[in-house]
C-alpha cells in the first residue's frame, strides 16, 4: 500500500511539472509582445522597454522558467517602476496585468463561488444519482430501468448549459418561481446562496446524476450475482435487504473513485455553469482573463485547476484501493 | 503495374476488409431501427449544411443581412409576429436585435459545427494512430516516454486549456481552423491508448512475425499488416467522438471564445440567446433543439457503428444486467 501511496503521488507531481511548463509556454506563444499586453494601450516604446525590464522577459526563456518556479516556492519581487516594489507572497503566480493584484489572492478569493457550487452538486448526484441507481437495481426490467436508458442517453455528451438554459427559462422566465440567481457568498446570508445557488446546483448535479445511477446499478446488480449473496439468499435473506443492505456496497468504491474525480474537474470544468448562471468562480474568472488577455491570470488559474484535476485523480487512486484492496494488490 | 498488383493484393492473415465482412457489418446496422432513423437526421444535417448556400439562394435570404423593419424597436428589438416572426421569407423566423434570417443562420452554423467536428476527429484519430503506432513499435524506452504523455494529455482538463489557448492565438487566425486544431491536439489520449493496446495484440501474431522475418521494416509492418486490421477499432473510436467534439466546439463558442462573429454556430447563438429567453423563446430553443438532436444522433449511430463491427460486446448506450460480466 505504502508504494502504490508513493508510486501514485510521484506520478502526480510528474503531471503537474509538465503541466506549469506547458502552460508556462503560453506565454512565448502569444502574439506580439508581453510587455505590450502588460504595459496597455498608450504606452511609448520607452515605457514598453522599461515594462520588459521590470518582468525579467530580456531574460532566456528557462532562466524566466526557472524564476516562475521560484516565485512558486519562495515568493519574488516585482518593480513596478519609479522605485516601486510590489512584493508577490509564495506561492506567487504573478501579479495581473490590469489591476497588479496577486493572482493567488484573485484564485483565492473566487475559490469559495466554486467549490460553494461544487458542493452542492455533490450533494445532488449522491443523492439522485445514487438513489435512482439503487431503486432500478430493485426493480429490475421496469419503467424505471427504461427510464433510465432514455436519460443515460440524452445526458450522454449533451452540452450542461442546454440544461442550465431550459432550467432558467421554465424556472424563472416563465413559472417565476426563482428570481434570476446572482451570486450571494454563503458568509453574507446563508439562505440567499443556497437559494440563489439552487438552479446551478440543479443544473450541474442532474446533469452527472445519470452517469451515477447507471453506475450503481450495473456495480450493484454485479455484486448480486456472486456467490456469498446467493449464500445469503439459501439463509433467507429477503431481495430488498440483499439490494440495500448487501449488494449496494459494491458500488461504494466507483461512487466514491468517480465522485472524487468529478469533483476535482468540476472545479475546473464548471466553466460553462458558472459562466451561464454567472457565478464569479475559478472558470469565469478564467474566460474574463482570457477576453482581456491577462496572461498571468490565465497561466495562474490553468495551474490551479489543473492541479485540482491531478490531485483529484490522485485522491480517487488511493481512496479506490483504500475501498478496494484488490486494486493496491495488483 | 506492379504497384497495383501489391496493393490489391489482401495482407497475409488480417481480417479481409472485402465486401463479405463489409456488407455483414451494414446488414448489422440496418437491423436496428434507432441507428437507421439516427443515420437518416444526420445525412438530413449534412445535406442540408452542405446545401447551406444553395437554400439561402432559393429561400432569397442571406445568414448576415439586418432586417430592422423585422423587430419591434420598441420593445428592444423583439421580433414582430407570432413565434419570433415566422413568415413566407423567414421559415423559423428572424433574431431578436437584428433581423437576421434565423433558418439560414442555424443552416450555416450546422456548417461550422460538423466541419469543426469533423476535422477535429480527423486531427485526433490521425494523432492518435501515429502515437499508438510508435509507442507499439519504437522499443521500450519509447513506449514508456510515450505512455505518460498520454496520460497526462487524458489527465488535463481540454476545455480549460482550450480556453486559455484561445487567449494567445492572433486574432487573424481563422477561427473554425484554431477550433479544429485545439479540440483534435488536446484530446488524442484516448485513440493513441486504444490504439496501443490493439496494435500490442496484434504484433504478438503469426502474420506479423512472418512480415518481420520476410524482411519488413517497422514503418512497412505498420503500414501493410497493422494498420488494415486497425481499421475497424479506429473507425469505431472516431465515431464514438464526433459527439464529443460537436460538443467542444459548442462550448468554446458558447463562452464567447470560438467562432468570431458575423460566422454564425449553434453555441454562439445559445450564448446571445441568454438575454432573450424571456422575449423570444424561439431562439434559444431552435438551435439548443438542434444541437441536442445532432449530438442524440450521432452517439446513438457511433454506439450503432460500435457494435455493428464488434457484434461480441453490446451496445454501452443500454442499461446492462451486471450479469454479462460476472457470466
Amino acid at each position: 500500500m505504502t508504494r502504490f501511496v508513493l508510486k501514485r503521488t510521484g506520478g502526480a507531481l510528474l503531471v503537474l511539472l509538465a503541466l506549469s511548463v506547458i502552460v508556462y509556454s503560453l506565454f512565448y506563444l502569444a502574439p506580439g509582445d508581453p510587455a505590450r499586453l502588460a504595459c496597455g494601450e498608450r504606452c511609448n516604446p520607452q515605457q514598453i522597454a522599461q515594462v520588459r525590464e521590470q518582468l525579467g522577459l530580456n531574460e532566456s526563456t528557462v532562466a524566466q522558467y526557472l524564476h516562475f518556479l521560484q516565485g512558486l516556492v519562495a515568493g519574488r519581487d516585482h518593480s513596478a517602476g519609479a522605485g516601486l516594489v510590489l512584493h508577490c507572497d509564495a506561492p506567487c503566480l504573478g501579479l495581473s496585468y490590469q489591476t497588479d493584484q496577486q493572482v493567488t489572492d484573485l484564485i483565492l478569493t473566487r475559490l469559495p463561488a466554486t467549490l460553494s457550487l461544487a458542493l452542492g452538486a455533490l450533494a445532488i448526484w449522491l443523492l439522485v444519482g445514487v438513489g435512482t441507481g439503487v431503486l432500478s437495481a430493485l426493480r429490475r426490467g421496469g419503467i424505471t430501468e427504461r427510464l433510465l436508458t432514455v436519460l443515460t442517453l440524452a445526458g450522454t455528451g449533451t452540452p450542461v448549459f442546454i440544461l442550465g438554459l431550459l432550467l432558467l427559462m421554465a424556472v424563472c422566465a416563465y413559472l417565476q418561481w426563482l428570481p434570476f440567481p446572482t451570486y450571494v457568498p454563503l458568509t453574507e446570508d446563508p439562505e440567499q446562496w443556497a437559494w440563489n445557488l439552487l438552479l446551478p446546483w440543479l443544473t450541474l448535479g442532474l446533469f452527472e446524476s445519470a452517469k451515477y445511477a447507471r453506475i450503481t446499478r450495473s456495480s450493484t446488480l454485479e455484486t448480486l450475482a456472486e456467490d456469498h449473496i446467493r449464500t445469503f439468499r439459501a439463509y433467507g435473506v429477503g431481495e430488498r435487504a440483499l439490494v440495500t443492505r448487501h449488494a449496494v456496497r459494491g458500488a461504494v468504491a466507483p461512487v466514491i473513485a468517480l465522485s472524487a474525480v468529478d469533483f476535482g474537474t468540476m472545479i475546473g470544468g464548471a466553466v460553462l455553469t458558472e459562466s451561464l448562471f454567472g457565478i464569479p468562480g475559478l472558470g469565469k474568472t478564467l474566460i474574463d482573463a482570457v477576453r482581456v488577455v491577462d496572461l498571468p491570470v490565465v497561466v495562474g488559474v490553468v495551474l490551479a485547476i489543473g492541479t485540482a484535476v491531478v490531485v483529484a485523480g490522485a485522491v480517487a487512486d488511493l481512496l479506490y484501493a483504500a475501498a478496494d484492496r484488490r486494486v493496491a494488490l495488483a | 503495374m506492379s504497384l497495383t498488383l501489391e496493393r490489391s493484393a489482401p495482407a497475409p492473415g488480417a481480417v479481409p476488409p472485402g465486401a463479405g465482412a463489409g456488407r455483414q457489418v451494414w446488414r448489422r446496422l440496418r437491423r436496428r431501427p434507432s441507428a437507421a432513423v439516427a443515420a437518416a437526421v444526420l445525412a438530413l444535417l449534412v445535406l442540408l449544411a452542405l446545401a447551406a448556400p444553395l437554400v439561402a439562394h432559393l429561400t432569397g435570404q442571406d445568414p448576415n443581412t439586418y432586417h430592422d423593419d423585422l423587430v419591434d424597436s420598441a420593445r428592444g428589438g423583439v421580433p414582430i409576429g407570432s413565434f419570433g416572426g415566422i413568415s413566407a421569407d423567414h421559415w423559423l423566423g428572424v433574431e431578436p436585435g437584428t433581423g437576421r434570417d434565423l433558418f439560414t443562420r442555424l443552416l450555416y452554423g450546422a456548417r461550422v459545427s460538423l466541419l469543426v467536428a469533423l476535422g477535429a476527429v480527423a486531427v485526433q484519430t490521425a494523432v492518435g494512430v501515429a502515437v499508438g503506432l510508435a509507442a507499439t513499435l519504437g522499443g521500450r524506452t519509447a513506449d514508456q516516454v510515450i505512455g505518460r504523455t498520454t496520460d497526462v494529455m487524458i489527465a488535463l482538463p481540454m476545455l480549460v486549456i482550450g480556453i486559455a489557448l484561445t487567449a494567445v492565438v492572433p486574432p487573424d487566425f481563422p477561427r473554425p481552423l484554431l477550433l479544429v486544431l485545439i479540440i483534435g491536439l488536446l484530446d488524442w489520449g484516448g485513440t493513441a491508448r486504444m490504439v496501443r493496446a490493439q496494435a500490442l495484440a496484434l504484433r504478438g501474431l503469426d502474420f506479423v512475425d512472418a512480415a518481420r522475418l520476410a524482411g519488413s521494416g517497422k514503418l512497412r509492418i505498420a503500414r501493410r499488416e497493422l494498420l488494415p486490421s486497425l481499421a475497424a477499432p479506429v473507425i469505431t473510436y472516431a465515431a464514438i467522438k464526433v459527439p464529443t467534439a460537436i460538443v467542444a466546439e459548442a462550448s468554446l463558442s458558447f463562452l464567447g471564445v470560438g467562432v468570431k462573429p458575423p460566422t454564425p454556430s449553434w453555441g454562439q447563438m445559445l450564448s446571445s440567446a441568454q438575454t432573450w429567453f424571456r422575449a423570444d423563446p424561439a431562439y434559444v430553443l431552435l438551435p439548443a433543439g438542434l444541437l441536442f438532436t445532432t449530438v442524440l444522433a450521432s452517439t446513438v449511430l457511433g454506439d450503432a457503428v460500435r457494435t455493428a463491427l464488434d457484434p461480441r460486446e453490446g451496445s454501452r448506450l443500454r442499461v446492462g444486467t451486471g450479469k454479462e460480466r460476472t457470466g
